[in-house]
């Protein structure tokens, strides 16, 4: 079973073709060593994706003009940025607000809750996402924390603030 | 007043870690295979990390309760004594078991376990819980979610053993250990091989108008609208058309989650030694939550104060919550 990426997402970013682009080159160099980084520090991830450490994810942020592409491989590791329209077929497509996703690989926010609040979608294999669901969620420290650490005090601040933001439109809604 | 025993779910090792420090009085957990009921892809421990987790619980103050609460089938009951063993080794400070022979095995091999009665034993009347007493020293029974607390008050002056409840979470009421309706669409046991709707069987479909639908074993058991909650993709909880209906309807349970945070003080009064919250496949985020609310809520009843607790519908199935049969069998 392989998926894609619904075709109303890709259109819901048509002006921002070629910033999606940009972007996505931008960002790419980063998130490798984002991956790489916690591919070293949590290496026990792995164990618990069993079999599906070479399957293909889309991570799908719907308010960012383009998706990411994950193949947990501890010998090939792959997480890239892709514009939606070149995204990849793929095992298992996850998708929600950009905040809320970060915030389920951090386990401050529960997926089932995200799930039947529909503020969450899985569609293709979802053995595959439950497996990369419990690996992350058997990580102790703050994934996004270490992350934002790799930039220093800017990107600590960025995070707090939007988390700042986050939690603000938690309450709204 | 009863002790009132806070007992946590914990699906990985970060999990109990996050229970025994949100303030659990014991967590259960299961090892990551057949030997219990939430056998979920990457969920539970392996040994080394059982021993680990008994490590770190015990010397926080807190027990670590081992879920066997499967049924071997017959002639294969040797991972289940295998599991049992090594429990006793990792010194686990009980065993979560349903099925006779299992039970049989700890009290002849090891009588010094303390043994608790799962809910998949479905024992709900004194002379099917004082039979597991007097038989293989059972010391605790989970009740099954379908009596009202008179009748727990009840039973309590019947049997020689401490009483169990939950008291949040999955609110599945079909006669517990028996239901086979995952087996009969996927051929996996809920029972035997400890999986509830396998996520290999799981898939989700979003359609054009928003709405989203869930199907096991490539059966339509729910489909949502685009602005319905959603609920998890069992055939209890299905929803079905049929010949005398006009609309599709819950024919068995509705998605809907436990929540007995209001009864708490009831539930003590009436002689139930320890409350547990479902949930070993949820996120730490959950158990964190959780249990920080009932942590809170039983310390303020147990010092004489009204509990507080805190908003735990968003953490609910459907995001709909109900006291389900301990407030009256009428709930449905």
């Amino acid at each position: 079973m392989s998926v894609r990426i619904e075709a109303a997402n890709s259109a819901r970013w048509p002006g921002n073709l070629l910033a999606s682009r940009l972007a996505c080159g931008v960002l790419q160099p980063i998130l490798t060593r984002i991956v790489r980084r916690i591919a070293a520090r949590h290496p026990s991830l792995f164990a618990r994706l069993g079999p599906y450490q070479t399957a293909d994810f889309v991570i799908d942020p719907i308010d960012l003009p383009f998706a990411m592409h994950l193949r947990p491989d501890p010998d090939r590791l792959l997480f890239r940025a892709v514009p939606r329209d070149a995204a990849p077929r793929a095992d298992a497509v996850i998708r929600g607000r950009f905040m809320l996703l970060l915030e389920l690989i951090d386990s401050q926010e529960d997926g089932d809750a995200a799930f039947f609040s529909r503020d969450l979608d899985v569609t293709g294999d979802t053995e595959a996402v439950v497996r990369l669901r419990n690996a992350l969620d058997d990580v102790d420290t703050s994934i996004a924390e270490d992350t934002a650490a790799m930039f220093g005090a800017p990107g600590r601040a960025v995070l707090a603030r939007l988390r700042r933001g986050y939690s603000a439109d938690m309450e709204k809604d | 007043m009863t002790l009132a025993e806070l007992i946590c779910p914990a699906g990985t090792p970060a999990a109990l870690r996050t229970a025994v420090d949100a303030g659990a009085d014991a967590v259960y957990c299961g090892f990551q295979d057949a030997t219990n009921a939430r056998n979920f892809p990457g969920l539970n421990f392996t040994p080394e990390e059982l021993g680990d987790a008994v490590a770190y619980a015990h010397a926080k103050g807190a027990k670590v309760l081992l879920a066997l609460n499967t049924y071997p089938p017959a002639g294969k009951v040797d991972l289940w004594r295998h599991a049992a063993d090594l429990g006793v080794r990792l010194g686990v400070d009980a065993f979560i078991v349903a099925d006779m022979g299992v039970a049989d095995y700890i009290a002849r091999t090891h009588p010094q376990a303390r043994l608790h009665l799962s809910v998949q034993a479905a024992a709900s009347s004194p002379e099917a819980i004082r039979y597991y007493c007097e038989n293989f020293g059972v010391r605790r029974v989970v009740l099954p979610r379908i009596l009202t607390i008179p009748e727990i008050r009840q039973i309590r002056t019947e049997i020689p053993c401490e009483i169990e409840t939950f008291i949040f979470g999955n609110h599945g009421l079909m006669v517990e250990g028996r239901c086979s309706l995952t087996n009969y669409l996927t051929g996996q046991s809920t029972n035997m091989d400890g999986v509830c709707s396998p996520a290999s069987d799981v898939e989700y479909a979003r359609h054009e108008d928003g709405s989203m639908s869930s199907q096991l074993a490539g059966f339509t058991i729910d489909r949502f609208g685009p602005d319905e909650k959603a609920g998890y993709p069992t055939i209890c909880k299905g929803r079905y058309t049929a010949p005398n209906r006009a609309q599709s309807y819950y024919a068995f349970e509705e998605p809907i989650s436990l929540n007995l945070s209001r009864l708490l003080p009831d539930l003590i009064d009436a002689g139930v030694h320890a409350f547990k919250i479902e949930g070993r496949q949820r996120s730490k985020s959950y158990v964190r939550n959780v249990v920080r609310a009932f942590r809170q809520a039983v310390d303020d009843i147990r010092n004489g104060r009204a509990a507080n607790i805190a908003d735990l519908v968003a953490l609910t199935e459907g995001q709909k919550q109900t006291q389900g049969a301990f407030e009256t069998k009428k709930w449905r």
